[in-house]
């Protein structure tokens, strides 16, 4: 299931060779070598091929992500290409020139890499640790919810509401992540809590 | 969406009106040129702009932004007036034959119970008349001066179609042209789907655009089968699921509700939920609330949440205000009154109305989280960027945290699309750097929290210390894992009543469906519309079986689609009274005598019969309302209000500035601009090359629409000396940006009510991080109004000035 | 032309020689319908990806085409005409791809002094050889379409190679594949017809009584077509000529003065006068390229034929 690639399997473990009857197909009979010499490698004939959903709008496009490595040990997979996902019943293996441009998302120069930190009154971030962020975060918010939050209203109703942080979630993360988010935000009593839906 | 994308393959007409499928949605809109190419389908489109889905229309309209109401009106009207309405779906489905209660009305763009103080109702008087026997009364022959027939004929009277046109701009012959091929889809054998988007939500009254669309969809018969529906094209990859999922201040998931500093107790907040019937033989699908919300809790709180604590009913926080909605937490952030903030993948100071405002929110802040896998200027406020972000570090004391996440390529899960299909995707390479995925981020932030909350107590920490953490690796759940816990599962083995030997349910067991689940604790859930993606047969969501029995393009084994994996909803009124389809060539499901049969999930039990059970089952009458009871805060009826910022006055109701029941503060109505100082009208939108502002970091969609700009007719540049390609200063009396001016026969100046009105249009998009080039938006112009219902910003109708400039002061 | 096997060829530049006719199996299109295109440049997009193509971030000079004309790094591109129909009194936003359009007869190949930079396949594809190519221009100067472009940084010619390397392995061309409405098309030619013939009905059906194939014969046909609602009036689609023919000089050209030029050199010498070429940037011809550059453009002056 996790990769799977169906009838695109020439593509990877075949390669060009299963290809050869297509190109006998449309016109190029027995053109390898013309191939080697005038025409372009075709250049996914060695990647890996990974199923995943357009980021963007909510037509949910399939896209295949293809990358280099195969996911052995020693080899660091990178995403080399994307393309439409020909299976899909709502794209059939189009995209839009926001999907098209995936792979440009994927390494974008300004792709966050590294936790970063701005504190009062500074012009500028500086790098600090993940271990450093998240101590500093969870100290700023218990003592915000320590100080703040309500457990009853003037009439004695128990309430247990803390309005005074706020959560704004995303719209492109899974649900999964949306999930764990609710849990987490609820469970300290956040109240304002808002999504992506209006915006 | 009621339907889905594929299924727009099936109709006779599409109309686009409020959205741009074609530039905002293209590989959607596919099926729209399937349809036109496949089926002789027409496409309609109207739009201030003759947009990219304009050029390929086959019949295009202009309209003025913020006056759909008055259009949509004025077709129910042409409907009526003409008598194309499918009547025996109206019959059947609708109710258009209920009473409405004695006491209601409305007058001068007010209906009943309005208290101008509050900016709000008192909505008692939208109710239906009660027969002894607890059921709504009717009148089947429509006569009965208060039933919803009556009331809404007299309702859209005063739309003709001269009054359109005065008020929309909509040249009359153009307007008559869209009735009459609108009203040949009441016939039983045509459908219409309706495809919009945030050109319909992002008004003050955006809820009753789309009420008016769904309104008249219903007379022509066209919800709940194949080809018609009612199709909210939604922005983002999973804004669905996030709303599924309950991420806004007052749901918990599943559509299920916080209670209120009112709903004291489990009991108190169960009494106002858990709807009865209002008509004989009704599903009322509410009923089983509680069972909803009890699986909830426990997955929520596990072992913690007993029947002798009403599950932890009492740990979830309680609203003292009908919602904590992005402008509300604005506006308190704004007064100092918020300290703390969390933006996971979100860009407000870009998104959020009045940017202005925005930027000191923030600038009150102690301390700013955020989340993301891009470089936001969110996370940059406090940075001075010139005339881009002109502000002064030094004064600024927010602490800013900005962390790595991993992107769509990076991760593991489920997206919802428009049409509710739950698909998952897989990860192909790890996230760069030190990125993380948000799930170890949230994760890492709550378990040190909970630790501080172990070492040092505090604030009640009972629901921070027991909330439900059954992870393999607690400091990073994984998506499996988080999938099974929404779908479901049973926590204590259930036998059956009648026989204890039988095990219904057995513990640790994934459920199939939310059928299975018990408002006694022995089963959890986390969002139970979601039950059936991931149960003991395995991920659901990961199905990718293209076949399509039929060719209706309902893909039933590809993916999940919610609820219970039902394509289209309402399908039952694909089917007459009697169950049979209404168009013998577009069948989804009909009834055999026995059961339902088809290519759907039938939306009611497969033995009701067809006569007995009403098809729209989470609204206790069983049917669809034309009337909506005390449901909408702004009136059961659409009323055209003008925006809150208009060129012109409201026609209808002149007195009245705006929707009377939206959401605007004090201070925000004080900023609002006239057409004396601000004359001409804009509006805001998504070009095709851009998504928001992510893809300005992706060099490709840099290249290809590189530039801000703003668009406006050739009449205009001429009379303010504009030149295309050159810069315009465009201001708003909340601030002011400088753009390139594109010159286009694409806007033209609309008549209203013999005034001329220049529509000024500006693309968003533009900031001052990433590839492209910087430059502004239009939230530094436009005003911080919400929608009376669901609060979302006035965007698309506002008012503006537009001058040659010499383009922004770069130093 | 070493390792290629003269029967995937149809045509090759600056030769005498002429493949044997016997592998002629059937050729292939791209089919643009333009009145199904929604101007998204998802085609451009999927371009500049496909082959791995880096252009640059320009600025907005007033309107929607960006970049705002083909480079050597932008192969196609949306070019947008706004146009009020006189007929209808209906405003008609006309979208066309622009980009190589794989001509029968390649004016480009045509003009080309340079021995196989420039080749066309049987099944119709004519695709540009860099290893070949001394970037002199003629190819630009030869193309009744203005589509190849010389890029700065290695003085050659470059264009749109309807993904050769796709379709080498049975792939439509990275554009085809992308297109979110099926605007764009790919088949053999045959089929392209065929599917453009529905299409022209369809149109016909909803108004567009001078709906048609774009198929010029001027150029012997071309492997890129279009279905037009105007096919009457193509010059409404951004300038696409109405009957584009290789300009008379070219074909005077090749047919005396490049071969007698080469001629010189000797057939054996052509790699070696490849290399002396693109090392010198075209030294040995300088007078004929005058001459041959001069006599185009007299000719381009003069307007393209039929228009």
């Amino acid at each position: 299931m996790l990769h799977d690639i169906s009838r695109r399997q020439f593509l990877r473990g075949a390669g060009i060779g299963a290809g050869g009857t297509a190109i006998a197909a449309l016109g190029f009979g027995g053109a390898e070598e013309a191939q080697a010499q005038a025409v372009r490698p075709y250049k996914l004939a060695r990647t890996t091929e990974t199923r995943n959903t357009c980021p963007y709008c909510s037509v949910a496009c399939g896209v295949i992500l293809y990358s280099l490595g195969d996911n052995s040990k020693n080899a660091t997979p990178a995403v080399i290409h994307v393309e439409g996902d020909p299976d899909h019943p709502t794209n059939r293996g189009t995209l839009c020139p926001k999907g098209s441009a995936l792979l440009d998302f994927i390494h974008s120069e300004t792709r966050l890499k590294e936790p970063r930190y701005r504190g009062p009154g500074e012009r500028d971030f500086r790098t600090i640790s993940w271990d450093e962020a998240l101590t500093r975060i969870a100290r700023l918010m218990k003592d915000d919810r320590d100080k703040n939050f309500i457990a009853t209203n003037k009439d004695g109703v128990t309430v247990n509401r803390w309005t005074t942080t706020g959560f704004l979630a995303a719209s492109a993360t899974t649900n999964e992540t949306a999930f764990l988010t609710y849990k987490t935000v609820r469970s300290t009593g956040i109240l304002a809590f808002d999504n992506q839906a209006r915006v | 969406m009621t339907n889905s994308w594929t299924d727009i393959k099936n109709t006779d007409l599409v109309i686009i009106m409020g959205g741009n499928a074609a530039e905002a949605h293209p590989c959607g809109f596919k099926w729209v040129t399937e349809a036109k190419a496949n089926r002789g389908a027409k496409l309609i489109v109207v739009d201030p702009r003759f947009t990219r889905s304009a050029s390929v229309a086959d019949f295009y309209a202009p309209i003025r932004q913020g006056t759909d109401i008055a259009f949509l009106m004025g077709v129910i009207r042409y409907l009526i007036e003409n008598d194309k309405i499918q009547h025996d779906y109206v019959k059947a489905f609708t109710n258009v034959s209920y009473i409405v209660k004695e006491g209601f009305s409305y007058q001068d763009g007010l209906f009943s119970g309005y208290d101008e103080a509050k900016r709000d109702y008192d909505r008692s008087s939208w109710e239906y008349e009660v027969g002894p026997d607890g059921f709504v009364t009717v009148d089947e022959t429509l006569q009965h001066p208060r039933c919803v027939f009556q009331l809404l004929k007299q309702h859209v009277a005063q739309y003709t179609p001269e009054l359109v046109e005065r008020i929309c701009g909509t040249p009359k012959d153009k307007y008559l042209t869209i009735c009459e091929m609108i009203s040949e889809c009441s016939a039983r054998d045509k459908t219409m789907t309706s495809m919009y988007a945030l050109g319909w939500t992002q008004h003050s009254k955006g809820s009753q655009n789309i009420r008016g669309m769904a309104m008249i969809q219903l007379l022509l018969g066209n919800i709940g089968v194949r080809g018609g529906g009612m199709n909210a094209l939604r922005g983002h990859s999973n804004i669905q699921g996030l709303t599924d999922l309950g991420l806004m201040s007052n749901l918990i998931p599943g559509y299920l509700t916080l209670a209120t500093d009112k709903e004291v107790d489990f009991n108190a907040y169960m009494s106002t939920r858990g709807f009865k019937p209002l008509r004989p033989n009704q599903m009322s699908y509410w009923q089983n609330y509680r069972k909803f919300m009890v699986s909830f809790l426990k997955a929520m709180y596990g072992k913690a949440a007993t029947p002798e604590n009403d599950f932890a009913f009492d740990w979830l926080p309680k609203l003292d205000v009908p919602a904590y909605d992005m402008l509300r937490i604005f506006e308190l952030m704004h007064q100092g009154k918020v300290n703390g903030y969390f933006c996971q993948g979100f860009n407000p100071l870009l998104s959020l109305a009045n940017r202005n405002k925005n930027a000191e929110a923030l600038a009150k802040l102690k301390f700013l989280v955020v989340m993301d896998p891009l470089e936001t200027e969110t996370a940059r406020f406090w940075k001075d960027e010139g005339v881009f972000n002109d502000v002064k570090p030094e004064d600024i004391q927010t602490e800013v945290f900005e962390l790595p996440t991993s992107c769509f390529a990076e991760d593991e899960g489920a997206l919802v699309n428009s049409g509710r299909w739950l698909q998952w995707h897989w990860p192909a390479a790890a996230p760069p750097g030190q990125a993380k995925h948000d799930t170890w981020i949230m994760a890492n932030i709550f378990l040190r929290l909970q630790d501080l909350y172990r070492k040092e107590g505090g604030a009640f920490p009972d629901p921070i210390l027991n909330v439900h953490w059954p992870y393999r690796d607690p400091a990073d759940p994984k998506a499996d894992e988080l999938a099974k816990e929404m779908n479901g599962y049973v926590v204590s083995t259930v036998t059956d009543p009648l026989d204890p030997t039988k095990i219904v349910l057995e513990k640790g067991k994934q459920v199939d469906t939310f059928g299975q689940l018990r408002d006694d604790g022995s089963t959890a859930c986390g969002c139970w519309i979601y039950s059936g993606c991931f149960t003991e047969k395995g991920n659901m969501m990961a199905r990718r079986d293209t076949s399509d029995p039929g060719d209706t393009g309902a893909y039933a084994n590809w993916a999940f689609s919610w609820p219970a994996n039902r394509r289209i909803l309402y399908n039952r009124a694909s089917a007459d009274i009697n169950g049979q389809p209404w168009d013998p060539t577009r069948r989804l499901i009909s009834w055999n005598g026995e059961r339902w049969t088809g290519f759907d999930v039938p939306d009611i039990a497969p033995t009701a019969k067809p006569q007995d059970v009403g098809p729209f089952i989470m609204n206790p009458e069983g049917t669809a309302r034309l009337f909506t009871r005390g449901m909408m805060r702004d009136g059961p009826f659409p009323v055209h209000y003008e925006p809150f910022e208009s060129p012109v006055a409201n026609l209808v109701a002149p007195k009245i500035r705006g929707n009377p029941a939206a959401r605007i503060f004090k201070e925000d109505m004080a900023a609002l601009g006239t057409s004396d100082k601000f004359p001409y009208a804009a509006t805001s939108y998504r070009l095709t090359e851009h998504f928001h502002f992510w893809t300005k970091h992706v060099w490709v969609n840099a290249v290809l629409q590189p530039e801000f700009f703003v668009e406006i007719s050739h009449e205009l540049a001429a009379e303010k000396n504009i030149t295309a390609g050159g810069w315009v200063k465009v201001s708003s009396s909340r601030g002011e940006v400088h753009a390139k001016a594109v010159v286009t026969k694409r806007i033209k100046p609309l008549i209203c009510d013999g005034k001329t009105v220049h529509v000024v249009g500006i693309p968003l998009h533009w900031g001052f991080t990433g590839a492209a080039r910087k430059g502004f938006g239009p939230n530094s112009l436009t005003p911080f109004v919400g929608d009376a219902n669901i609060e979302t910003p006035e965007f698309k109708a506002f008012l503006v000035n537009v001058e040659p400039s010499n383009g922004p002061a770069v130093a | 032309m070493a390792g290629l096997q003269s029967q995937d060829f149809a045509r090759i530049s600056a030769t005498t020689f002429r493949p044997p006719d016997v592998r002629h199996d059937f050729e292939v299109a791209k089919l643009i319908d333009v009145s199904k295109c929604i101007g998204c440049k998802a085609c451009q997009a999927a371009c500049l990806e496909w082959n791995n193509l880096k252009e640059e971030v320009g600025i907005n000079t007033g309107v929607y085409d960006n970049p705002h004309d083909l480079t050597p790094n932008t192969w196609t591109l949306m070019r947008f005409t706004e146009w009020d129909n006189p007929d209808t009194g209906n405003l008609e936003w006309l979208i066309r791809k622009d980009g190589c359009m794989h001509c029968a007869d390649p004016g480009c190949l045509k003009a080309c002094p340079a021995p196989g930079a420039i080749v066309q396949y049987n099944n119709g594809i004519v695709d540009f050889v860099s290893e070949n190519c001394i970037g002199c221009g003629y190819c630009v100067k030869g193309c009744p379409f203005n589509i190849p472009r010389i890029s700065q940084a290695d003085n050659k010619a470059y264009k749109c190679t309807l993904c050769s390397d796709r379709v080498a392995v049975g792939q439509a061309p990275a554009c085809a594949k992308a297109c979110p409405t099926g605007a764009i098309v790919f088949g053999t030619k045959a089929a392209m017809i065929e599917h453009a013939n529905g299409r022209i009905t369809d149109l016909k059906s909803r108004g567009f009584a001078n709906a048609g194939l774009y198929d010029p014969p001027g150029v012997g046909g071309t492997h890129v077509m279009y279905v037009l609602h105007h096919n009457d009036q193509p010059q409404l689609y951004a300038n696409l000529p109405k009957d584009p023919v290789i300009s008379p000089v070219v074909e005077l050209w090749k047919g005396v003065t490049k071969y007698a030029g080469l001629a010189a050199l000797g057939f054996a010498a052509t790699f070696a006068f490849v290399h002396a070429t693109i090392a010198r940037r075209n030294e040995v011809s300088r007078a004929e390229d005058r001459e041959a550059e001069h006599l185009i453009d007299e000719e381009a002056a003069h307007g393209r034929q039929g228009q």
